[in-house]
């Protein structure tokens, strides 16, 4: 090929059907939800802080893995053709999608090449990202989550809300109505004790597992240098996928490589401690290609563009491609703990799915979303890979679709505010022009600010007071002493 | 030959290079994180972080009859050492020729060895190498007791990495299975054994092969 191929955007449910805001309405205004989530949150972010705050080198594994994965996305075609050639010795069959549609097409068509009409699942974003489980269906394949919460999720009928926790939109008594409802096998007297509601859905799945033929999982890292895949997990379902089926398909985004083995000595660190909470989560799966006698016999590996190669093209909004879906942002924002996971439309809600969504669509499909966010900087400080979330936010927002009204206003407004006197000019005119509004506002209201603004000033009114210009500006008290 | 198709392959690649444009400048990773651990009291940590996930802790190799003695019908790998089972009088499940999953889902325990262990994380890394078999049979039955030689136990996670061979299917174990998808609340006891119990044992204690007279 001679001609430069360009980065390309891509589908699946990585797009806000409505703009961010108006999602958001009925989830602000739900009391229960807003209940749900301020609990978890808050109950995540203590034990992130107490088990990163034992960590003396803390900031130490931040900054190199965030070297690390810098050097990926500046090496990362070499890298994934590594990595290929790794895991092909190693007795794996890679496989490449350039987007949701295909990824799924070959995931679909290697089911069916098994004869099996059924597959286990391992959480997963990218599966959730690529709408697997849809395609699976609509070729007669059912698709079994096994995850508590993406169970939960499936059998609700609903979506994830959440990276880690897809079902942290629902507490326990929901959780315990949901399975009653939906799992045939669920004893009659479920209580909602977290314990018991998880005995259920180890009872619910145990027989699937022992007789499942083909998983389908993602992978949390791909490390070119081996070809070696890992999973990192709390509940056992995803070595029971891992391990026991004869087929395994693992989905996995290009941007997922680590350069050596090595370096997962840094990010096995940073991924628990940011996610969970824990020192180390309860299981982590790794395989190399196929081992005889030991686990799926035949493994297969999909690496997905789908948007990765339009995000890696902009070298400001570039390090979202860092991410190791940890979640921490999310337990961090305060927009996220106030308005849920669906508000953000995409499988990847809260700061991170700010910067990412619209950056894997491109801007303008999801240009409400770089404005969900107050820019107060949580989501950086907690950030196991230091994405400088509020820069990248600023910078999407300066691309995304202005109105020509504003856009007009913003260009008068730096013209005035190019030279001193025009500005202090401005002022004078702004005083003049308020009269002695301040004064009565402040006399009636204690503050010198005005509710509302007459359409289409409204707008920005409706959240905010405008505040009117003081008495004297600083320049002119200083002028008088 | 005109409109000969581009694979999804090249044309990814393709697609990265051109995002690469602006040729990102070399990184150097600054590895300014502890690699070494120095403390004394490794034993004592990786203790108090087994028992903080709720794994039971036993110590010497004089605690396996005691433990076994509940244990009627034992899954083992088929190099287990054979000092682990004296005096074991229950039945022995050898996995040769291979367990099935239901076969090993009646199973109410199996014992292993490990081959290395993080103080810092209470984590035991299983590599299917010796006296810890395929990764089914650690997975399936309900109750995995664990055989930790304390010179298998490192303080610091790069420790251990050194010491794998990443070909290897590896299984960290912290702990017995869990979730916190419930309200962020820590459950023990999902799909994964719901009983983890630790024999830590001096490397003095003398391992002896089995020999092939298993049940």
């Amino acid at each position: 090929m001679s001609h430069p191929v360009a980065p390309a955007t891509g589908g699946g449910r990585i797009r806000t059907p409505l703009p961010f805001p108006t999602a958001a309405k009925p989830a602000v205004a739900d009391t229960q939800l807003r209940a749900n989530l301020h609990r978890a949150t808050r109950t995540i972010r203590a034990k992130r802080a107490r088990v990163v705050d034992e960590v003396p080198d803390w900031e130490a594994l931040r900054d190199a893995g965030s070297a690390i994965k810098a050097d990926v996305q500046r090496r990362l075609p070499e890298l994934l053709e590594q990595f290929e050639a790794s895991a092909t010795a190693a007795g794996a069959t890679v496989h490449w999608a350039r987007d949701a549609a295909e990824a799924c097409r070959i995931v679909v068509a290697l089911t069916r090449a098994t004869g099996a009409d059924e597959v286990v699942k391992v959480k997963s974003m990218a599966t959730q990202e690529i709408e697997l489980n849809e395609a699976l269906e609509a070729a007669g394949i059912a698709a079994y989550e096994t995850d508590l919460a993406e169970l939960i999720v499936q059998l609700g009928d609903d979506t994830p809300s959440h990276i880690l926790v897809p079902a942290i939109h629902y507490n326990r008594a929901q959780i315990r109505e949901i399975f009653q409802r939906r799992m045939a096998d669920a004893p009659a007297d479920l209580s909602d004790e977290p314990a018991a509601l998880a005995e259920a859905a180890r009872a619910h799945l145990r027989r699937r597992f022992l007789s499942a033929r083909v998983a389908v999982s993602g992978a949390n890292f791909a490390v070119a240098d081996t070809g070696t895949l890992v999973v990192v997990e709390s509940e056992g379902n995803g070595r029971m996928c891992l391990t026991l089926p004869e087929t395994l398909i693992s989905v996995v985004g290009v941007e997922k490589l680590l350069p050596t083995f090595t370096d997962l000595e840094v990010f096995l660190q940073l991924l628990p401690r940011s996610s969970t909470g824990e020192r180390m989560n309860p299981y982590t799966s790794m395989w190399t290609g196929v081992t005889p006698g030991d686990g799926p016999q035949d493994v297969h590996i999909v690496l997905v563009d789908n948007g990765r190669s339009a995000v890696l093209a902009d070298p400001v909004g570039r390090p979202a491609l860092s991410c190791i879906r940890c979640s921490a942002c999310l337990n961090v924002c305060p927009v996220y703990e106030r308005a849920g996971g669906h508000a953000y439309g995409s499988v990847y809600p809260g700061p991170i799915g700010a910067i990412l969504s619209p950056q894997l669509t491109g801007v303008a499909d999801n240009a409400s979303l770089p404005y969900a966010s107050t820019l107060c900087g949580a989501c950086y400080d907690v950030c196991p890979v230091k994405i400088n979330i509020p820069e990248i936010l600023v910078h999407l927002r300066q691309q995304a679709p202005h109105p020509p009204v504003e856009r007009a206003a913003m260009r008068v407004l730096s013209w005035v505010m190019r030279s001193p006197r025009r500005w202090a000019a401005a002022l004078r005119l702004a005083r003049a022009g308020a009269g002695p509004l301040g004064a009565y506002r402040e006399r009636r209201t204690g503050a010198r600010t005005l509710r509302r603004l007459p359409w289409p000033a409204s707008a920005w009114t409706r959240s905010r007071d405008l505040p009117l210009p003081a008495p004297q500006t600083f320049r002119e008290w200083w002028g008088k002493q | 030959m005109v409109g000969k198709a581009v694979s999804a392959r090249d044309e990814i690649l393709a697609r990265l290079r051109t995002a690469l444009a602006d040729s990102p400048p070399p990184v150097q990773v600054p590895r300014g994180y502890r690699r070494v651990d120095h403390r004394s009291d490794v034993i004592e940590t990786l203790v108090d972080r087994l028992e903080d996930y709720r794994a039971v802790v036993h110590r010497g190799i004089d605690a396996l009859p005691r433990l076994l003695g509940a244990v009627d019908r034992l899954a083992v790998p088929t190099d287990v050492p054979a000092n682990w089972l004296a005096g074991y009088a229950g039945e022995v499940h050898r996995d040769a020729p291979p367990l099935s999953p239901a076969a090993l889902d009646d199973l109410d325990a199996v014992l292993t060895g490990c081959a290395v262990v993080v103080a810092d994380t209470g984590t035991i890394i299983l590599d299917a190498g010796p006296t810890q078999g395929r990764r089914a049979l650690t997975l399936v039955p309900d109750r995995h007791i664990c055989v930790v030689r304390t010179d298998q136990v490192v303080g610091l996670l790069p420790e251990a990495l050194t010491r794998l061979d990443p070909h290897a299917p590896l299984t960290w174990i912290s702990g017995p299975s869990a979730t916190s998808d419930i309200e962020l609340n820590r459950v023990e006891g999902v799909h994964g054994p719901r009983r983890l119990e630790v024999v830590l044992i001096s490397p003095d204690d003398e391992v002896v092969p089995a020999g092939g007279s298993g049940v």
